[in-house]
Order: structure tokens, then C-alpha cells, then sequence
């Protein structure tokens, strides 16, 4: 048999659900709980076969609630999870994932877009999600929220989704869309061991020394897992470094403090931002997922017709990539904010607009994915 | 009986955690906690190896005071949450204690999904027929007539038989007692945590400072009582008719049925896939194919 060339040995022909089961896998899920939801149940179902065959677990859950509550309880037992859903699910996902984030549990939760509100239009793609990964359930929390915006995102991205969460021990979020989620295109995947993949620490010290949420120089105490001889506690409560609930107005601010400084203190590692042709961009399209595949021709074309254009891709949604936005504020004549909803990003960005730069909004809500040509149109007049 | 007590103290509870607990004197959460622990005691158990998962509310606070691996999670998800640790570690034993409120009324869904999956686990749900922690709301147990803080007019809905719940929903084993009946419940939870499949074990418990109180049943003593006089065994009630089992509480194990349980069968396909994906690997790597590309 002749030997196959090695890039073309590894192109293949990925759905951007495929693609995020493949990086799931990749970077060490071995745990996935959901329900049936259009359109991502192409990830339940591949993982329905995929999960046993590395010796993973799947499970169909009643309903999002308890598949949220199935991951955190596979996570606290050791193993990496995940879940997948869409908007209507990922209303009921807002009431664990806050227990996800007070009891600082890893784990992946992707929400592949569509039309809302409520029922909406489950086979549209949109963006309207974005505002309610951040503040979607109660309380004051620290969050990660990534976008994706092809099939090659998808498993690059889900990666990095799994090592965030076990670095800083909260769960992460990924903003899929319909469009992303069911297009198919030709991406290279790395071999597994060119792929950088981070584990929860776990402690090391006899279980009697053990404090599961004690502060450390990173923020992030070492996790135990159920079973592990630690014989820890976990709450929903607000808690001590012990893990015990506590009314200490001391205790409970410290807590609560350091379960956000740990992310501040990672914002370097955690907020990612990529550019196209911003180094002598004039004007520039800020966008994220499907919307910045459209944005990139739009640029392109935009440079052909001697407009000075760039693209500022967001991955990282939140926390918001504060400290990159800025600099391009500060750059740019016009920054164009295209978005599949009334603007939840533009808001973002226009409260970090110190520069006073000219912010244009191009929001489409009507269920269609926003054409180059629209984007090109804004370019070209602004 | 002594010293069982000093071993429970010594060995089971967190010294760690400042006690006095949460509960109100004369609760029957303190005697389901202590049979709970004697039966953890007898059956040999290793503390690293069991897990303790709650909901919210008084039946909530236990997983704080005992030294095992614990859990406090949201109200009603629970049995979710057990569902997720027992998959990963099939090897833990995990129990899982709700109240009647969190069991049934939000956690109804989860509940009967339990039963019916049949996962190895065990349930211990203390039944007080009201909402004590918020203030003595009526529970989906609340008796029809009665009244709660938000039944002043008397309840006029009916109660859930949890036990028949789950059993109707598929529960491999169903028991009931009472906290009047402590030696009897401990023998009850012994057996739903040995048994193969999803257990349920459902408690009869007193609230006279929410439930008792509005409807004149007297403190705990008097209610506790109560329970003791209203009992009868499965194998006396067999034997008697509707009306006379009116207001009664049947004790005992009310079904124990053999049936495979989904955490086993699950690891034979784990162990099947896995075969199976090996075989198809090794055959790829031989024709220079690599496992993504099928």
C-alpha cells in the first residue's frame, strides 16, 4: 500500500457538532448528560457511540436541569463532562450552572444557538443568547464564555474549553449556532499528542489538611474528586475554606471575592481575541461566530475596493476582552458591530468606548445568517 | 446500644463542623440520621466509598454533619446529581436524602426518572408533610384538610403516597417506616442499601413546630407517638380492608423486585465498545488509517 501523504492524511470532513465531539473527546470528556434539542442533538448522538468506546459514560437525562446535574456530579467524581443544548434548554441549564459556579465544579456546557424567544425558531440560526451566558443565573459569578465560528473552531475551541475549566475549576460555556453547528467543511485535526490538554490539580496533602476551597497563590484550590479519600463536603451555600456553609460576613466575602479574582487574575490565558488585517485597519468589524466568517470576505473585499478594513474576531466572549477591544477602539475611525440579535455585544463594547470611536450596529433578527455583502455595505459608506 | 452511639460520635460525625445542627429539638431528622449511620456502621461500609447527596430544606442540612463523602446540591436535583457520581464511580455507594417537598413536588420529574432507570442507588426520603425550613407551607403530602401557612383554609388537594410512587414508577425496592420506629428503619435502610437497583426508603417523620402545631397534633412527643399508634406492618395490612386501613401508616418493605440495573448494564456495553473500538483501531493502524477519518 502506498504511504499517504501526512497533511492530506488528516483532512477530513467534519459538521462543527462533529468537530466539538472530536475535541471533547480529545481533550478528555469522558462524561456527557443531555437532552434531546435541535440543533445540537447531533453531539448527543455521536457520543452515544463514541463515549463507550473510550470507556466514557453517556447518559439521556429527563431534562437539562438534571442533565446539568448529572455533569456536575461526574465532575465532582473525577471525570471531565460536558452537556449540549439550545436556548430553551439552556434556560433550565441557569439553575445548576450557578451551583457549578459557587461550588467551582469544571465542566463544558455548549449551547448551540437558534431563534427565541422560548420555542422560537429551532431549526434558525441567531446570537441571542450571548447577554444570558453571562448574567443568565442568579447572583454575582465569574464566567467563560467562548464562541466558535467554523468547524475547525469548533474542536480547537471545545479544547480549550475543557482546560479553562479545569484550570480555574468553573464551568465554561460554548456559543455554537445553527450555522456553525451543521455546516460541513474540510479541517485538520491534530494528533492527540500535539494537543496541550490541562487536568484539575488535585491535592496532595493527607486528607486531614485537606481545605477544599482554601486560597492559594493561583486563586484556585486543588480539587478532590468523590471517592479519592478526602471525604470532603460541597455546597450551594456560601462556605469556608472547608467547604462548610458559613454567615460570616468575612468568610463570605472573601469567598465570594476570590471565586472572581481568580479569573481576573487569568484574563492573559483566558481572553482570546484574532485579528485579520488590523495593522493599518481604518475601519474594522468586531464580530464573533458565524458573523465573523461573513465579516472576514466582507474585509477582503473591502480591501480590494481600497477600504482600509480589519476583522477583530472575538472567541472569548466573556469575560469580555476588555484590554483588546480598546486598543482597537482607540485604532479605528468606525468599528461595525454585525450581530444575529439587537445588539448584546455591541453593548459590551460600547461601554468599553472610551476612545469615542463611531460604533455601528447591523443587527438582523429575521432567523437569516448576515451576508458579506452587508457588512461590505457598511465598510464602503462609513 | 451505647456503644454504638460512642462509635457513631467518634467515627461518623464531623467534629470539624460546628455543631449544634440546624434542626429543631425533637426533629425526626436526628433519628434518621443516626439509623442511617448505625446501618452505614453494620454494613461494613468504607467511609471514603460512600457518598452522601441532599437537596434543600431540613432534610438538606444532613450530608453536612456526617464524615463522608458529601453533597449538598439544589432543591428537587438531587437524585441528578447521584445519578452523575454514581455513573462516573460505579463503585461508591451513593445515597441520596430529600424531604417530601424536594422529592416530590420539585424534584417529582427526577424522582420517578430514578425509579424508573433503576441506577444503583439508594433513597432515604423524610416525609414531614410540610415545607418546615420556609415556614410550614403545604407539601405535595400535606393531608387533605389541613392546614399549613399557605392552606389557612384547610388543604383542599390530596397527598402523594410516595412509597406507591415509586414503586408505580419502577423502583426495584420500597420500603416505609417511621421515626417512632428507629431499629426498624435502620433494618429498612440496611436492606435498600444492599439492594441491586434503585431503593427507596420512605420515612414518616414529625414537624410539630410547622405541621403539628397549626393542626393541633400535639409536640413531638405526642406525634411521634401518633405514628407508633397508626402504624401497622405490610403483613397485618395484607390482611385488612381499605376502611380499615383509613389514617394508618403501613410499615415495611412494600417491593422488592429483581430486575437489571442500568449502572451494570451500562458497563457490559462500556466494556463491548471498547472491545469493539479496539479491534477496529488496530486493523486501521495496520492499513495506515488513523481513527478520526472512519
Amino acid at each position: 500500500m502506498e504511504s499517504i501523504n501526512e497533511s492530506e492524511r488528516k483532512k477530513i470532513l467534519l459538521q462543527g457538532n462533529e468537530a466539538i465531539v472530536a475535541g471533547a473527546l480529545a481533550a478528555g470528556c469522558r462524561f456527557f448528560a443531555g437532552y434531546p434539542i435541535t440543533p445540537a442533538s447531533e453531539i448527543s448522538e455521536i457520543l452515544s457511540v463514541k463515549l463507550p468506546e473510550v470507556g466514557g459514560t453517556f447518559i439521556q437525562m429527563e431534562d437539562e436541569i438534571a442533565s446539568m446535574g448529572a455533569v456536575i456530579g461526574a465532575s465532582l467524581a473525577g471525570v471531565k463532562a460536558m452537556t449540549a443544548t439550545s436556548g430553551p434548554g439552556f434556560s433550565l441549564i441557569q439553575e445548576n450552572l450557578g451551583y457549578g459556579c459557587i461550588a467551582e465544579v469544571p465542566c463544558v456546557i455548549v449551547n448551540v444557538m437558534r431563534g427565541g424567544p422560548s420555542t422560537g425558531l429551532p431549526t434558525s440560526p441567531s446570537q441571542g443568547d450571548v447577554q444570558m451566558t453571562r448574567w443568565g443565573t442568579h447572583g454575582d459569578h465569574p464566567i467563560i464564555v467562548l464562541a466558535v465560528s467554523s468547524v475547525a473552531d469548533c474542536f480547537s475551541v471545545t479544547i480549550k474549553a475543557f482546560n479553562l475549566s479545569e484550570k480555574y475549576r468553573i464551568p465554561v460555556i460554548i456559543l455554537s449556532d445553527e450555522v456553525v453547528a451543521h455546516t460541513r467543511e474540510s479541517v485538520t485535526l491534530p494528533d492527540q499528542d500535539q494537543i496541550r490538554i490541562f487536568d484539575r490539580v488535585k491535592p496532595d496533602v493527607p486528607s486531614d489538611w485537606y481545605k477544599p476551597y482554601a486560597d492559594n497563590n493561583r486563586g484556585v484550590p486543588d480539587m478532590a474528586a468523590f471517592g479519592d479519600g478526602y471525604r470532603h463536603h460541597v455546597t450551594g451555600l456560601v462556605h469556608d475554606e472547608k467547604g462548610f456553609p458559613t454567615q460570616d460576613s468575612q468568610e463570605i466575602d472573601k469567598f465570594l471575592r476570590r471565586i472572581h479574582t481568580k479569573i481576573s487574575k487569568g484574563f492573559q490565558d483566558i481572553q482570546i481575541t484574532k485579528t485579520h488585517l488590523m495593522e493599518d485597519a481604518e475601519v474594522c468589524v468586531i464580530a464573533y461566530g458565524s458573523v465573523a466568517r461573513s465579516a472576514l470576505r466582507a474585509v477582503r473585499d473591502a480591501r480590494k475596493l481600497g477600504v482600509k478594513a480589519g476583522l477583530v474576531q472575538l472567541v472569548t466572549l466573556f469575560p469580555f476582552p476588555r484590554k483588546a477591544v480598546d486598543t482597537y477602539l482607540r485604532q479605528c475611525r468606525v468599528v461595525i458591530v454585525p450581530e444575529m440579535n439587537m445588539g448584546q455585544m455591541s453593548r459590551e463594547i460600547g461601554r468599553v468606548n472610551q476612545a469615542g470611536c463611531r460604533i455601528v450596529k447591523h443587527n438582523r433578527i429575521d432567523g437569516q445568517l448576515i451576508t458579506p455583502e452587508e457588512i461590505l455595505k457598511h465598510l464602503t459608506t462609513v | 446500644m451505647l456503644e454504638c452511639a460512642e462509635i457513631i460520635r467518634k467515627e461518623y460525625l464531623r467534629h470539624d463542623k460546628k455543631f449544634p445542627h440546624v434542626w429543631c429539638p425533637g426533629c425526626g431528622n436526628g433519628i434518621v440520621m443516626g439509623a442511617l449511620l448505625r446501618a452505614v456502621h453494620s454494613l461494613g461500609l468504607d467511609k471514603d466509598e460512600v457518598v452522601l447527596a441532599s437537596g434543600i430544606g431540613c432534610s438538606g442540612r444532613m450530608p453536612t454533619y456526617v464524615d463522608f463523602n458529601t453533597i449538598h446540591t439544589t432543591h428537587g436535583r438531587a437524585l441528578t446529581f447521584s445519578t452523575g457520581i454514581k455513573l462516573a464511580r460505579p463503585e461508591l455507594t451513593v445515597m441520596t436524602v430529600m424531604g417530601d417537598g424536594d422529592s416530590t413536588a420539585i424534584g417529582g420529574n427526577h424522582f420517578i426518572h430514578a425509579a424508573r432507570r433503576n441506577l444503583n442507588l439508594t433513597a432515604i426520603i423524610i416525609n414531614n408533610s410540610t415545607y418546615g425550613m420556609t415556614g410550614g407551607q403545604y407539601s405535595p403530602t400535606t393531608p387533605y384538610g389541613s392546614k399549613s401557612t399557605t392552606s389557612v383554609y384547610g388543604h383542599v388537594e390530596h397527598a402523594f403516597n410516595i412509597a406507591e410512587l415509586a414503586a408505580t414508577a419502577g423502583a426495584a425496592f420500597v420500603a416505609r417506616s417511621t421515626v417512632y420506629h428507629a431499629t426498624h428503619m435502620e433494618e429498612m435502610l440496611k436492606k435498600g442499601i444492599e439492594k441491586r437497583g434503585f431503593s427507596v426508603i420512605e420515612i414518616i417523620s414529625n414537624c410539630h413546630v410547622q405541621h403539628g402545631r397549626r393542626n393541633k397534633l400535639g409536640g413531638a412527643v405526642e406525634m411521634i407517638n401518633g405514628f407508633k399508634q397508626r402504624s401497622v406492618t405490610i403483613e397485618k395490612a395484607t390482611k385488612m380492608s381499605a376502611d380499615e386501613l383509613e389514617g394508618k401508616i403501613t410499615i415495611g418493605v412494600l417491593a422488592d423486585v429483581e430486575k437489571p440495573v442500568s449502572t451494570e448494564e451500562y458497563q457490559r456495553i462500556v466494556e463491548e465498545a471498547k472491545n469493539k473500538a479496539e479491534i477496529i483501531t488496530k486493523a486501521k493502524e495496520k492499513n495506515g488509517v488513523k481513527r478520526y477519518e472512519e
